[in-house]
């Protein structure tokens, strides 16, 4: 029943995607703009056919500095969440660093992640982790501390240790949001990882952009977007996917549709 | 019978953001070794207060409490306890929701299993081990907080208003169960409950308690014969104990006639 009424929500969602592709290849053909201001659909089609291993090499690369990024952004994220739960001290340092970090803009900290770590994946990386962290720090954090005060008076009362209150009562707690958190972060690492390669490198679709944009080759440009919006989307379905296999014990998991309905 | 926990002049005031509130002055409370004895009184007397600083939990401001001579600072060990929610943890299966008592203290898992798979048959869940709370009833989830708090065999077994939320039926059967633990003795509980009736039936000794500052009035004997039948409810000597409790209710003004 609920795989059915998700595969209805998929053929949906592309139906509609479908319809709003056709509607912009009929506009193309009936307006005919020049091709360097817009190019029908077709034609960006035709030119992911025409180098499929182009596109590939630089996808490939992006996915892997995203996921990279986004990987580090969860350990470290989930990391720093515990101690800033478990030392006010820490909490107060670690919020202050990440509130200045997030402030700054990470287009103009950019070039000086190249003058550091080289023109490799590495500042790609670490771009991604300085966009991603924030969203996986506050969300768990937030998960770590909202635990009913009835359920730590219970660890409590069978004498845990503040290691396994941690472990048994507050981690498990803290997953719903750990996702919610991971949710965010994908898309922002592989901003990061896009912003990373505009500033240096040879290699990603960021870098295939900015070629693509030198040589006015409108259409390369769009197809290296369609590819990263592909690569993105996908990649937040799998976070979403994950979440129904690690939480079907989760309210949101149990009772998700239709609810401002009822 | 052998003292078990003792309170002496017990006062606990809390800080809060309009001033001190004080929820407990000189309580005095003598709790006996395998005894179940009912905190009995109205909404805000301090019960919950009181009882959560037997637990280790939250210590007074003033007066001791003793467990078997020895000042109680943080929960001691052997001790059970069943709240007012079932506070079940909505990841785990009902078995190991039990199974968690033993966890969190350290305890192997798998030592466990048997006497944990046992409490459930026994207090009708044994199909429904491999549930998640959300699954169960009001009644059937109280139980197995009941099943957790009983699964590393405590000697002293505290319970806030366990069966507050559920409905009288519910609350029938859980009270006929629990007096039923309560015959394998060996056991010393203490029970928080609103229900003049309850405590009643329960008990061996119910204390009253009052406000304005908390404190316990007075003590009352419940000499009925165990086993108890729910029938005994019905039974003049179960009428005539709460008659007496009522008519302290009523001198204190917190029933009226
Ligand atoms: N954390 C707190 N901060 C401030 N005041 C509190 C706190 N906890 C309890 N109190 C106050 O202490 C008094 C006793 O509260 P307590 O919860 O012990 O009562 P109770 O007898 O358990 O009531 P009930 O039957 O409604 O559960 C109340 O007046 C309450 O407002
Ligand atoms: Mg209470």
């Amino acid at each position: 029943m609920a795989s059915s009424s998700r595969a209805q929500g998929i053929a949906g969602t592309l139906a509609v995607l479908v319809g709003l592709i056709l509607i912009w290849e009929a506009a193309v053909l009936f307006f005919a703009p020049p091709p360097i201001l817009l190019p029908a659909p077709s034609a960006i089609l035709a030119e992911l056919w025409s180098s499929p291993r182009y596109f590939l090499r630089h996808a490939g690369f992006t996915l892997w500095t995203t996921l990279a990024g986004f990987g580090l952004s969860v350990v470290l994220g989930v990391a720093l969440a515990v101690a800033m739960v478990a030392s006010r001290w820490a909490d107060r340092v670690i919020t202050t660093i990440l509130v200045v970090m997030n402030s700054l803009p990470k287009v103009a900290l950019a070039p000086l992640f190249v003058i550091w770590m080289g023109t490799g994946a590495e500042p790609k990386i670490a771009i991604a982790v300085m966009l991603a962290i924030f969203s996986i720090v506050a969300d768990v954090a937030l998960g770590l501390r909202s635990v009913d005060p009835d359920a730590l008076a219970l660890a409590r009362v069978h004498r845990a240790t503040a290691w396994r209150i941690l472990w048994k009562v507050r981690f498990p707690n803290a997953l719903p949001a750990l996702f919610v958190g991971m949710k965010v972060a994908i898309s922002f690492a592989l901003v990061g990882a896009i912003v990373g390669e505009f500033v240096g490198g040879s290699a990603g679709l960021g870098h295939v952009i900015l070629i693509a944009q030198g040589q006015f080759d409108t259409v390369r440009v769009f197809a290296a977007l369609f590819v990263l919006g592909v690569i993105g989307t996908l990649l937040f379905y799998l976070v979403e996917a994950t979440e129904r296999l690690a939480l079907p014990w989760h309210v949101s998991q149990r009772n998700q549709h239709g609810v401002l309905a009822r | 019978m052998g003292l078990c926990i003792e309170v002496r002049d017990g006062g606990k005031t809390y800080a809060s953001a309009r001033g001190p509130v004080t929820a407990l002055a000189h309580v005095g409370l003598e709790v006996r070794e395998g005894e179940f004895l009912s905190l009995l009184g109205p909404s805000g007397c301090g019960k919950s207060t009181l009882l959560r600083a037997i637990a280790g939990l939250d210590p007074l401001t003033a007066g001791t409490i003793t467990l078997r001579g020895a000042p109680i600072t943080r929960p001691p060990e052997r001790m059970g306890m069943v709240f007012q929610r079932d506070v079940l943890l909505d990841w785990r299966s009902i078995r190991d929701n039990v199974l968690l008592a033993a966890e969190l203290q350290g305890l192997p898992r798998h030592a466990h299993e048997a006497r944990a798979m046992a409490l459930l048959e026994r207090f009708g869940l044994g199909d429904f081990a491999d549930r998640h709370p959300w699954e169960l009833s009001g009644g059937m989830r109280q139980r197995a907080a009941i099943c957790r708090a009983l699964l590393c065999e405590p000697d002293i077994l505290l319970m806030d208003e366990p069966f507050g939320a559920l409905d009288a039926m519910t609350r029938d059967d859980l009270n006929l169960e629990l007096s039923r633990i309560q015959q394998d003795g060996g056991r010393t509980v203490v029970f928080v409950t609103h229900s003049i009736a309850e405590a009643v039936y329960l008990s061996d000794r119910v204390a009253v308690m009052s406000t304005g500052p908390g404190r316990v009035v007075e003590v009352f004997d419940i000499n009925l014969p165990r086993p108890r039948p729910l029938a005994l409810r019905e039974t003049p000597e179960f009428a005539v104990h709460v008659a007496a409790i009522r008519g302290l209710f009523s001198r204190l003004g917190i029933v009226k006639d």
